[in-house]
């Protein structure tokens, strides 16, 4: 089941022309490090036995933020059926870490993939009774279509990457 | 009210058909066909466009409540919500927050202008909040490309969705171009692109205050949701420590839960997405950090707002949710204008529409709004006269009914507004000779064309009780002079020919009652009919009375063929040309006579069959508005269109032999009808024709741009015309061409300078003859 939902995430995904790769806790660190462009801000991944790599900034200055080509985020959970993670306003910053550099590398585990929109609203209510009732629903890259012809990256990220966490 | 002439309305579309027609037209269709593609794919649609409806249905309804409701939980969250009557009041607040914001951080001194960042918002178009706050000498940018574009154009928004839908990526180049004055000049969109991005990136990191609108707020969460691509929503919304959003009073939902559907479907309606690129629900204070960029060396974590766990956000963070009335609360009131508080502003109504594909917002918009909605939106929130101006480019097509996710009935609002518009009138230059002919139930001051039009089957009658001298004198040059001049009646129009014998007076002379089951015996007799016990009311409509009485008599021929008896009474007008001038007490009584002129019939278990499709959508639509519920039902169960009773018959055994039938693969062209198809009836045509030996291939234009009088209007020549033609380039190579509907039949054989006949001439048995 859970490995059919991941495979949907990944087709979805693969439409939305965002790349997945699914690793295990223990290889995660390095995988993400492949990933990334430097310079690089991230919110502390709130995963056992899973770090940000070195090269990340975690805590940034609004500088180093506004300077960075790539974000490193945990998402709450993701939702198969369009390929959207769930990402968290927390107050180190991953809304604006996922947002405001051009590359956004979502980290989620595999356990918090949910198949469809409908699960994706349950789990969206149970975090708002918990008190996390900010949350952005991001499906792809950011794009518009209004100088004449679709453009990816626009005031958002225009490269998302997601890591799924195969063991968690 | 100002009116403009028929002369200057036509130069204005004229206009607009060459300058923004193309890049709208690529726009709208396209994504007219993506959410077509998307709605076809999606196996609950039905049931989400049903949920989402019972949702604001019940928001509306509750409206009250739901404003102290946010209250309450925006307070507890540690924001604002102010409640404002109309623009001066929500403009003046937010002027108000923003000078106070920006003096307690200290950046307005005497050289420093406060300065804001807004995404994307209908609401603050509505109450031009931009011009007020640039009054009080703020600095405003607006940061979705669309709105950006322009704002540096100085131009006004054409589409709810894509504002600068009707400017053209060259055109975009030479603004920038000439504005900006770049090294190297911007050519390809991507350039454009990255050149806003930079630019608007450094308005967002020095603004002092973010401004949003809202596509929902959830009121037991304090919860705005705000549907983008762009990501600029969510950079004004979180970037300054000041958010305003600004939102209409009908954007509230109860709660979360009743987010789900409309999160699923908007996208998919507006632009036929599965789902927006983002969906931001924020609950402001929010937890995330302020970002200053003017403090470079500072963690943007390391401020008071750090691990923040009390519920309230960020400190730093300051939050107002305006919630503007501005005559909502009256349309809330008003039992016709209601349904247009459900809208979700996705302008799926806008895409679909065959004439908005043609001239944009520009054409249609009142004040703020355009498309088909803005009628209902602009009599609200502007008055009568914003949405009386160009409400008539409706022709109550229908299009729109199928796309609206929450199932607005679009059409029946402009309906009511002309009604509204009509009554408000003066009477003025009032036409003897069409007050003789219009014994309508309007009071004066109605304007002679829409008179005329309103009552067609009084004016068809008295033309064809003096054919064909009636004809030759239409057609005389001073005679169409003079239409044109006091009814519009463009003379480039071929107008209809009315015959002498109408179809009720063929069929009585022929023998009426007694000869058609004369008929019926012998069709039984060759094993041809169907096996039903039926017999039929075949509905005389004006057209096919008095001008088309061939596709009559095709009708009574094929259905006597398949066993069925037929009468054809003469019944009073259905009110259909009464409803498309906005003459709803016309169309009220007419309702209520042929209702009482058919009840017995009814009662005698007679089907009644109907060849004029926008007639019979006047039966099983818009008769819900006029008759008692029960009636409008037994004449909707009992009434059919005529191929879809035909194809039920087929069903029951009848002979398609005793039919013209073609050999099997005669490949021929079909059109049918708006409102047909928004009826579903264009199916059983299709699968009668496929029955009998032919292999239609159906049209999928909006609309042929007739539609009943609007072609025949002067004023709106060449845009029925622009909407023609590219119905004409679907059907144009094929032999063959039928067409369903009077006015696109009409269009057609002008077009094509050809015979295009209803698909029941080329059924019935014998062939097309006289
Ligand atoms: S009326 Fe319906 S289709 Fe038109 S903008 Fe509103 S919600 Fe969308």
């Amino acid at each position: 089941m859970t490995v059919d939902t991941v495979g949907r995430f990944e087709r979805a995904l693969e439409g939305l022309e965002v790349g997945l790769e699914r690793v295990s806790a223990a290889d995660a660190g390095e995988r993400i490090e492949r990933t990334i462009d430097e310079p690089a801000v991230g919110a502390p991944l709130p995963f056992e036995g899973v770090s940000l790599p070195e090269g990340v900034t975690t805590e940034p200055t609004a500088g180093e933020l506004e300077a960075a080509r790539t974000g490193v985020t945990p998402v709450g959970f993701a939702v198969a059926e369009y390929g959207t993670v769930a990402i968290e306003s927390t107050p180190d910053g991953a809304e604006p870490i996922s947002l405001y550099p051009d590359r956004h590398v979502a980290v989620v585990a595999e356990s918090d993939v949910v198949p469809d929109l409908s699960a994706g609203f349950e789990r969206l209510a149970e975090g708002f009774d918990a008190g996390r009732d900010s949350v952005v629903f991001a499906t792809g890259r950011s794009a518009t279509a209004d100088m004449g012809n679709l453009v990816h990256g626009v005031h958002g990220p225009g490269d998302v990457d997601v890591i799924v966490l195969e063991d968690r | 009210m100002a009116q403009r002439s028929r002369a200057q309305t036509a130069d204005h579309i004229r206009h607009l058909l060459e300058t923004e027609g193309e890049a709208i037209h690529e726009h709208a269709s396209a994504s007219n066909e993506r959410r077509g593609a998307t709605y076809a794919a999606t196996d609950d649609i039905e049931a989400l466009r049903t949920e989402a409806r019972a949702i604001k249905e019940d928001a509306i309804d509750r409206l009250p409540d739901l404003i102290e409701t946010v209250r309450e939980a925006v307070e507890a969250n540690g924001g604002t919500v102010y409640v404002a009557d109309d623009a001066a009041d929500a403009n003046a607040y937010v002027a108000d927050v923003v000078e106070t914001r920006t003096e307690e951080n200290g950046v307005a001194g005497e050289t420093d202008t406060p300065s804001v960042v807004k995404s994307k918002s209908m609401t603050t178009e509505e109450i031009d909040l931009n011009d007020a706050l640039a009054a009080e000498g703020i600095d405003i940018t607006e940061t979705d490309l669309g709105e950006w574009v322009l704002q540096v154009a100085d131009d006004t928004p054409s589409h709810i969705v894509g504002p600068a839908m009707h400017i053209s990526r060259a055109e975009i180049a030479d603004l920038f171009n000439e504005r900006f004055d770049p090294d190297e000049p911007f050519e390809t969109a991507e350039e454009l692109t990255q050149f806003a991005r930079d630019h608007l990136g450094e308005r967002i990191t020095e603004a002092d205050v973010g401004i949003t609108g809202a596509n929902f707020v959830v009121a037991d969460s304090g919860t705005i949701a705000l549907v983008t691509n762009e990501g600029n929503a969510r950079k004004c919304a979180v970037t300054p420590d000041t958010h305003v959003a600004v939102a209409g009073v009908e954007k509230l939902i109860p709660t979360l839960s009743d987010l789900e559907p409309f999160v699923d479907i908007i996208a998919k309606s507006a632009t036929g997405q599965p789902i927006s690129q983002y969906v931001t629900m924020l609950s402001p204070p929010t937890d995330s950090p302020t970002l200053d960029f003017d403090s470079p060396e500072e963690p943007i974590t390391g401020g008071d707002g750090a691990e923040t766990t009390d519920g309230t956000g960020d400190p730093d963070r300051d939050f107002h949710l305006v919630l503007l009335d501005n005559g909502r609360m009256d349309m809330r009131e008003d039992d016709q204008l209601r349904e247009t508080l459900y809208c979700i502003r996705c302008g799926a109504c806008s895409n679909s529409c065959a004439n908005f594909q043609s001239v944009g917002g520009h054409g249609f918009g009142g004040e703020t709004y355009s498309g088909g909605i803005a009628t209902g939106w602009e009599a609200g929130v502007h008055g009568q006269d914003s949405a009386a101006e160009f409400n008539d480019l409706c022709t109550g097509c229908t299009n729109c009914v199928d796309a609206c996710p929450v199932k607005i009935d679009i059409p029946w609002i402009n309906t009511v507004v002309r009604d509204r518009v009509n009554r408000s009138s003066e009477p003025e230059s009032y036409d003897f000779l069409v007050d003789g002919l219009t014994p309508d139930a309007e009071e004066g001051g109605l304007d002679p064309g829409k008179r005329f039009f309103g009552n067609i089957g009084t004016v068809a009658k008295a033309a064809s009780a003096t054919a064909p001298v009636s004809n030759w004198l239409a057609d005389a040059g001073p005679v169409r002079s003079a239409l044109e001049r006091t009814l519009g009646i463009d003379r480039r129009r071929d107008l209809p020919t009315f015959q002498r014998e109408s179809l009720v007076d063929w069929f009585e002379k022929r023998g009426g009652v007694a000869a058609s089951s004369r008929r019926t015996d012998q069709a039984a007799a060759r094993g041809s009919g169907a096996d039903l016990d039926r017999e039929v009311v075949c509905y005389p409509d004006v057209y096919t009375n008095y001008v088309d009485v061939d596709r009559g008599k095709a009708a009574v021929r094929t259905l006597e063929a398949l066993g069925v008896p037929v009468r054809v009474p003469d019944l009073p007008e259905s009110g259909r040309a009464a409803l498309s001038q906005g003459m709803i007490a016309t169309a009220d009584e007419q309702a209520s006579e042929l209702y009482a002129a058919v009840a017995e019939d009814l009662d005698a278990g007679r089907d009644v069959v109907v060849i004029e499709p926008s007639d019979l959508a006047a039966m099983h639509r818009e008769y819900e508005r006029l008759l008692p519920e029960a009636s409008f039902e037994r004449l909707r169960e009992n009434s059919y269109e005529i191929c879809e009773y035909v194809y039920g018959l087929l069903e029951n055994g009848a002979d398609p032999s005793a039919l013209s039938t073609g050999d099997g693969a005669e490949p021929i062209a079909y059109h049918s009808h708006c409102q047909q198809r928004t009826l579903d009836l264009e199916a059983p045509t299709v699968a009668v024709l496929e029955q009998c030996g032919y292999a239609p291939a159906t049209s999928d234009a909006e609309c042929c741009g007739m539609a009943g009088s609007f072609g025949y209007k002067r004023e709106y020549y060449e845009l029925s015309t622009d909407v023609g033609e590219r119905l004409q380039t679907q059907v144009e190579d094929a032999d063959t061409v039928v067409a369903s509907g009077t006015s696109c039949g009409d269009q057609l054989e002008t077009l094509l300078e050809r015979d295009v006949p209803h698909p029941i001439e080329l059924l019935a048995p014998g062939g097309r003859r006289p």
